[in-house]
Parts: C-alpha cells; sequence; structure tokens
C-alpha cells in the first residue's frame, strides 16, 4: 500500500452571478455594452427632458373647470375644461340633450352584452338569440316613438353610440358573409368561384371611402322609385360590404392551411359538402386565423371614423360638431382630439389583448 | 355466375355531382344577373326621372375650380380630366414618399423591437401600440390641427438651419439650375455602370476562390465617388435658391403645403407601424439555428444578416409588407378629410359642380384599382425573385 493520501477538498467555485433581480436585469439590458449604454445615456436623457413637459402639460399645469378664459392664461397647459364642457355633444352627437340618457343606456347595454360575448360561459348556441333580443331592444330605446318615448331620426344619432353601433353591427354581419365568400373562391365551381373572386379583389382594390361614397351617392339610385333606404343602413352595408372582403381573405388563409388528407378523410367517412366544412375544415381553419380576425375587428372598428366624410355624426364626426361652431372653444381642439384618441385607443387595445387570450384558448389542443 | 354490368351513369340525375353543381352554379350566375339587372334599371329611371344627365362628357368640359397644389400649373378654366390627372398625380406623389418613408421608418423599428436595449424596445413597442390603435382618419386630422393651428404664423416661422416652418408649410432651400448638376448625374449613372461591372467580378471571384469581398460597400463608394468626380468636373455649383422672409410670406426657395405634409406624416406614422409588426414577425419566423449555424461558418455578423437571415425573412415579409403598401394608398384618399387635392377630393367636388356621382366614382374607384393592380405584379414580380428555390 502507497502511503496515505489525506484528503484536501478543491478550493470552493465562486457563487454564479446572479442573474435575476432588479439590478442584474439593469446590467443586462440597460449597460450590457458600450453601445446599449450609449442608446441607454441618450435616449434615457431625452425621455428625462420630455416627461417631465409632457406631464406637466397634461397635468399639472392643465385647467379642468369648463372655463375658456382660464385656459387662455399666459403658462395654462392642456385645457381638459372643454372636454368638462362639451363631454355629452363630443359623446352622444346631435342626439336631443333632455333624451341622451336613452343611447347611454343602450350603448351601455350592447357593450355588456359585447364583454360577454367575450367570455367563455356565453359561447353557447343562445347567444344569437340574446343579440337580437339586445339589439331590438337597442334600436327601440334609441328609435323611441313607443312606450312614451319620442321619435329620434337616425341622423340625429351620433357619438359613441353610433361607433359602437356601426362597429358591431357590420362586424356581426361581415362575419357570415366572409365565411360563405371564403368557401366560394376555393369552390370547384368555376363560376362560383370567379364571382367570389372577382368580388373580393374588386373591393380590395378601392378604399373604403369611394364605398362609403357609393352607398351614400349611387345606394338612392339604385332603389326602385318612392322606395327610400335610411342612410345609417346604407353606410352599414357599404362597411359590411368592405369588412367582409377582407375578412373573406384571412378566413381563404386558413382553409388553404388544412392539409387535403382531412377533407379526403372526412369524404371517406361519408360526410357531405357541408357537413366536411362545418365539422372538419372550419373548425381548424377558424382557430388558425384568429388573431387576422380580430386584426379585421379592430380596423373595422377604426374604420368607422371615416363615416364622418358621409355625414354621419359618429365620435370623430361629433367631435368636430361640438368645436367648430364654438369660437370659445375652438382653439383647444387638439385637446378634443386627444380625449377620442384614447376612446379609440381603449377599445382597440383592449381588442388586442383580447386577442391574444382567445388564441391562446384555440390553440390550446396545440400546447404541450 | 355471371357478373352484371353496373348500373349506367346517369348524367341528368340529382345524384350526380357534376349535375348539382352546374344547377348550382346557374342559379347563382342567374340571381347575380338578374340583382345587377334590376339595379341597373332602377339606376336608369331613377335618373331618367330626376333628369341626371349621364355619360363621360362632361370630362372635356372646364372645371371651373382651383386647385391648391399641383405638380403643374392648373386653371380653372381647364377641362375636368385635367382636374382628375392632377388629382392622381397628387395621390401618387403622396404614396411614393409614404411608402418609402414608411419603409425606412418601419424596419428601424421593427428591427428595435429585438434590441439588447430595454429603452428601446420599450419605445418601440409604445409607438407601435398607441399608432396602431388609433383611426387614421384622426390622426390625419391631429397633424392638419397641430400644422394649421399650432405652428407659428408664416410671418414669424420657426427657423431651423436652412428649414422655416410655418403654418404655410415648410420652406426649404433647393439648388438653383447649373450644368455641373448634369456632370454630376453623368458621374452617378457611369458610377453605377462601374458598380455593377465591379459587383459581377466579385462575384465570379467569390464562386472562384471561395474569398468574400465588399458587395454592397464598394459598390456604394463607387457609384458616390463617380457622382462627386462628375459634380467637381462640372465647376461643383453650390448655390442654393433658399427659403427668406418676406413680408407677409416665406419667399423663395421650395415649399411644401401643410396638407401635403399632414397626409405624409400621417400615413407614414400609422404604417410604420403596421409594416414594424410585419417586419418584426418575418425576423421570428427564421429559427434560431439559422443564425447559429451560420455563426458556426464562420460569417460574421453582417454576412450573417444579409446572406442567411434577410433572404429567408423576406419570403414572410414581401407579401403582408405588399398590403400595407396598399393600404397606404388607399388610405390617402383620406386626405379628402382635410383639403389635399388628391383624386377623391378632385373627384367629391366634381360631383358637387355636375352631379355625376356615378362617373366620378367610377373614375376613383378605377384610378385605384389600377394601382392596386400594378403595386402587387410589382411586388409578385419581387416575391417570385424572393421566394423558395425548389427542385
Amino acid at each position: 500500500m502507497g502511503p496515505a493520501q489525506s484528503f484536501t477538498p478543491i478550493a470552493p467555485r465562486p457563487a454564479p452571478i446572479q442573474t435575476d433581480g432588479l439590478l442584474p436585469w439593469i446590467r443586462a439590458n440597460l449597460f450590457g455594452n458600450w453601445q446599449t449604454t450609449t442608446g441607454t445615456l441618450i435616449l434615457g436623457g431625452l425621455l428625462l427632458w420630455l416627461l417631465p413637459q409632457v406631464i406637466s402639460w397634461t397635468l399639472l399645469r392643465a385647467v379642468w373647470v369648463p372655463n375658456a378664459e382660464a385656459c387662455r392664461v399666459d403658462g395654462a397647459g392642456a385645457c381638459w375644461g372643454v372636454i368638462t364642457e362639451k363631454y355629452r355633444l363630443i359623446i352622444f352627437g346631435r342626439y336631443p340633450f333632455e333624451e341622451q340618457w336613452r343611447p347611454l343606456i343602450a350603448t351601455a347595454l350592447l357593450l355588456a352584452l359585447l364583454v360577454a360575448s367575450c367570455a367563455r360561459p356565453f359561447w353557447k348556441s343562445w347567444l344569437v338569440l340574446l343579440w337580437a333580443g339586445v339589439l331590438a331592444i337597442f334600436f327601440t330605446i334609441m328609435f323611441g316613438g313607443v312606450l312614451g318615448l319620442s321619435r329620434v331620426e337616425t341622423d340625429r344619432w351620433g357619438g359613441l353610440p353610433l361607433t359602437i353601433l356601426l362597429a358591431s353591427l357590420s362586424i356581426a354581419m361581415a362575419f357570415p358573409i366572409a365565411l360563405v365568400v371564403a368557401l366560394g373562391r376555393r369552390s370547384g365551381l368555376p363560376a362560383i368561384r370567379s364571382v367570389c373572386t372577382i368580388y373580393v379583389e374588386l373591393i380590395r382594390g378601392v378604399p373604403l371611402i369611394s364605398v362609403l361614397f357609393m352607398a351614400s351617392f349611387m345606394f338612392p339610385l339604385f332603389m326602385p322609385q318612392g322606395f327610400s333606404i335610411d342612410v345609417l343602413i346604407r353606410v352599414l352595408v357599404g362597411i359590411t360590404v368592405f369588412a367582409a372582403a377582407y375578412m373573406a381573405e384571412v378566413i381563404r388563409g386558413g382553409l388553404q392551411a388544412i392539409p387535403k388528407g382531412q377533407v379526403e378523410a372526412a369524404a371517406t367517412l361519408g360526410l357531405s359538402y357541408w357537413q366536411t366544412q362545418r365539422k372538419i375544415v372550419l373548425p381548424q381553419a377558424l382557430a388558425m386565423v384568429v388573431p387576422g380576425i380580430m386584426n379585421g375587428f379592430i380596423s373595422t372598428f377604426k374604420d368607422t371614423s371615416l363615416v364622418t366624410i358621409v355625414s354621419l355624426y359618429e365620435l370623430t364626426g361629433a367631435m368636430g360638431l361640438a368645436l367648430n361652431s364654438d369660437a370659445d372653444w375652438r382653439p383647444f381642439k387638439i385637446e378634443g382630439y386627444l380625449f377620442i384618441a384614447m376612446i379609440y385607443f381603449t377599445f382597440c387595445f383592449s381588442m388586442s389583448r383580447y386577442s391574444h387570450w382567445v388564441e391562446k384558448q384555440v390553440n390550446k389542443s396545440k400546447q404541450r | 355466375m355471371t357478373r352484371q354490368a353496373p348500373p349506367r351513369k346517369k348524367k341528368i340525375s340529382w345524384r350526380s355531382q357534376a349535375f348539382r353543381g352546374l344547377v348550382y352554379q346557374i342559379l347563382a350566375v342567374t340571381a347575380i344577373g338578374l340583382a345587377i339587372w334590376f339595379l341597373a334599371h332602377n339606376t336608369a329611371t331613377n335618373m331618367r326621372l330626376r333628369g341626371i344627365q349621364s355619360g363621360f362628357d362632361f370630362l372635356t368640359s372646364a372645371a371651373g375650380f382651383d386647385i391648391g397644389e399641383s405638380l403643374y400649373p392648373f386653371d380653372s378654366g381647364e377641362a375636368y380630366w385635367r382636374a382628375f390627372l392632377i388629382g392622381v398625380t397628387n395621390t401618387l406623389r403622396v404614396a411614393v414618399l409614404g411608402i418609402i418613408l414608411t419603409t425606412v421608418i418601419g424596419t428601424l423599428i421593427g428591427v428595435g423591437r429585438f434590441s439588447r436595449n430595454a429603452l428601446v424596445r420599450g419605445l418601440c413597442t409604445t409607438y407601435i401600440e398607441v399608432f396602431r390603435n388609433i383611426p387614421i382618419l384622426l390622426q390625419l386630422l391631429m397633424w392638419y390641427l397641430l400644422f394649421t393651428e399650432l405652428l407659428p404664423a408664416s410671418t414669424e416661422p420657426m427657423v431651423l438651419g436652412p428649414l422655416f416652418l410655418s403654418k404655410g408649410g415648410l420652406n426649404f432651400p433647393i439648388p438653383i439650375w447649373a450644368s455641373g448638376h448634369l456632370w454630376a448625374a453623368g458621374g452617378l449613372v457611369a458610377g453605377m455602370g462601374l458598380a455593377w461591372w465591379q459587383r459581377r467580378r466579385a462575384i465570379q471571384a467569390f464562386e472562384r476562390t471561395g474569398l468574400p469581398s465588399s458587395m454592397f460597400w464598394k459598390p456604394l463608394a463607387i457609384v458616390v465617388a463617380a457622382g462627386l468626380a462628375g459634380w467637381l468636373l462640372g465647376g461643383a455649383p453650390l448655390a442654393l435658391d433658399s427659403p427668406k422672409q418676406g413680408e407677409f410670406a416665406i419667399e423663395n426657395g421650395g415649399s411644401l403645403t401643410p396638407e401635403f405634409l399632414s397626409v405624409l406624416l400621417g400615413l407614414t406614422i400609422y404604417t410604420a407601424a403596421f409594416v414594424a409588426e410585419v417586419v418584426r414577425s418575418g425576423i421570428q419566423s427564421v429559427p434560431r439555428g439559422q443564425a447559429e449555424a451560420a455563426s458556426a461558418l464562420g460569417l460574421n455578423q453582417a454576412q450573417e444578416m444579409r446572406l442567411v437571415m434577410l433572404p429567408q425573412a423576406l419570403r414572410v415579409i414581401i407579401p403582408p409588407m405588399t398590403n400595407q403598401y396598399l393600404n397606404l394608398t388607399k388610405n390617402s384618399s383620406l386626405a379628402v378629410a382635410i383639403g389635399y387635392p388628391d383624386v377623391v377630393s378632385i373627384a367629391n367636388t366634381a360631383i358637387n359642380q355636375t352631379g355625376r356621382a356615378v362617373e366620378c366614382i367610377s373614375v376613383i374607384m378605377l384610378v385605384y384599382l389600377s394601382t392596386s393592380l400594378a403595386t402587387s405584379l410589382l411586388m409578385n414580380w419581387y416575391n417570385a425573385r424572393a421566394a423558395i428555390k425548389e427542385r
């Protein structure tokens, strides 16, 4: 036996560098190397210089009371008083002032339904009936003429209720049309395929504004003598036709991604064309294109602002209407625009967050 | 046992798929034909009853209105078709400039979302979320308000070096025409030829020896040097026509109207948010292994981007990018809301003056349809070049 070996432990290894926590994060993400550090210093400096000015203008020096004189004082910041003064005109447009509780209730109802439709427990077939019911109530309250409510013609409707109505109705009507057109473009019947293709390409080739011009100038000519259609419905049809063409392309993208084997397997099982589409193809295709469909919803919501140009006073138009006629408040239009921009942002941003959530829900089967 | 022949297929039977298909198609075409006939008939009747004249003959009669800005002079006595032509050039001007600017800004912001710097990432994300969630019309109106109300009057403009910014728009110096500029242009053309030749030689050398050499910076340097040489040969003309403060307005120099600036800025900033998302998803679509493989092969970071990542990302990027370009062009029609005389705005005036809605709207649609078609054809050609080459 050799000499007894004595046990000498090796020197302890240094503790690993801490990689989580605030300080290491800052080191890695803001001061990682010299380029990052320079970027941080320049951008951070700019932000430190700009942010206080922005905060001071929007909050600290802002005037909140509806007093146009106070807003004109030198050094006054944002004049939010214009909102306090005009918010009912901006939000409800030309709807009769004393009756504005009606659009308030109707919109609240419609919004509640919209939010409810986004939650899983409501994804049942009776949701369609609920929609029909709520829309009936919406139009009854808004239109009046019954139950002792005075009649308010649609040309007096305006503001946020009109925006939400136009957006939700045109989305709801465009979706089924888009489904049919998307299936039609992939149909084996040449006549149907070409009709759908022409429709989609024609509409996608022109701007929405020309479709709206058509709805407002040419639609009356299309109708038989002595038969006139309300401008609201004409515009609604215009937006729907437009949105459906874009949505059809999104859905077609999903349909194309379904492997042929799926359809062939369905045919082997003896399913008919419509059974195949409804039970095999569409559930997979639609799940795949959820982000695209939600993007379509968001852009339709934003597109409703264009009806201002054909003189329907939705949110953007109502805002112009509220301030253009009033010389006292007209200089503070930028605050008004910021206010409605915030409303649009809230709606669109929550829709895009919701779309992320839905995407996760429908792709649950693919997650491991 | 004898085999029986299968029952003969009946051609005309509801059980035959071909027959059913034929019936469906005939039904659909008839229904659509009837609907179109119904609408056309109503339109014709209505127009007769209301005494609306139709036809495109009005295009040759005098327009009778002035146009705020145009690339070439126009007065109200000229024909409608000339007015429409000015509208088209104005639309194209804003669309082409917008597409170039939006590609640059959008790409920078899209790449910025991958930055190592958290501040850059955060700012890029904020930009995208803010600008794409506010309607373009509202943004255009806000820019227009900014340019027409919040800027100082043109009697006391903001002076930014050689630039004058005021309610009257942006005034900037333009070089005064001299023959030296022609020399410079000639130099540039010669440089391009030289650069092309150099690049071909570099590619040949690479294929022969496997040694990469610069295929971007060297040709670029050749072009710039040749341009400069031409300019120097031509006597290096430096004279500029700078704007200066006049009594009532800013005189001399080139100018851009507030309408044009609002439309251009609004469209660029809005579309850049979408382009940034397109670029981001394109870059994300390239698997990380590709970058790792590229660096394992010894490519440097620039080569890795240019030779490996970009060609693959472009395949994903081009189709949605085309859509964004088309969207920008179509959104330029919103210029009507702030009075920039694009084709829609001119058609709108023409409708109000002549009452020929059908004709004017068809002109708008024709213009946009042909622009869209041309852009898609161009981008499809580019896409086919960038597409995966399969055996």
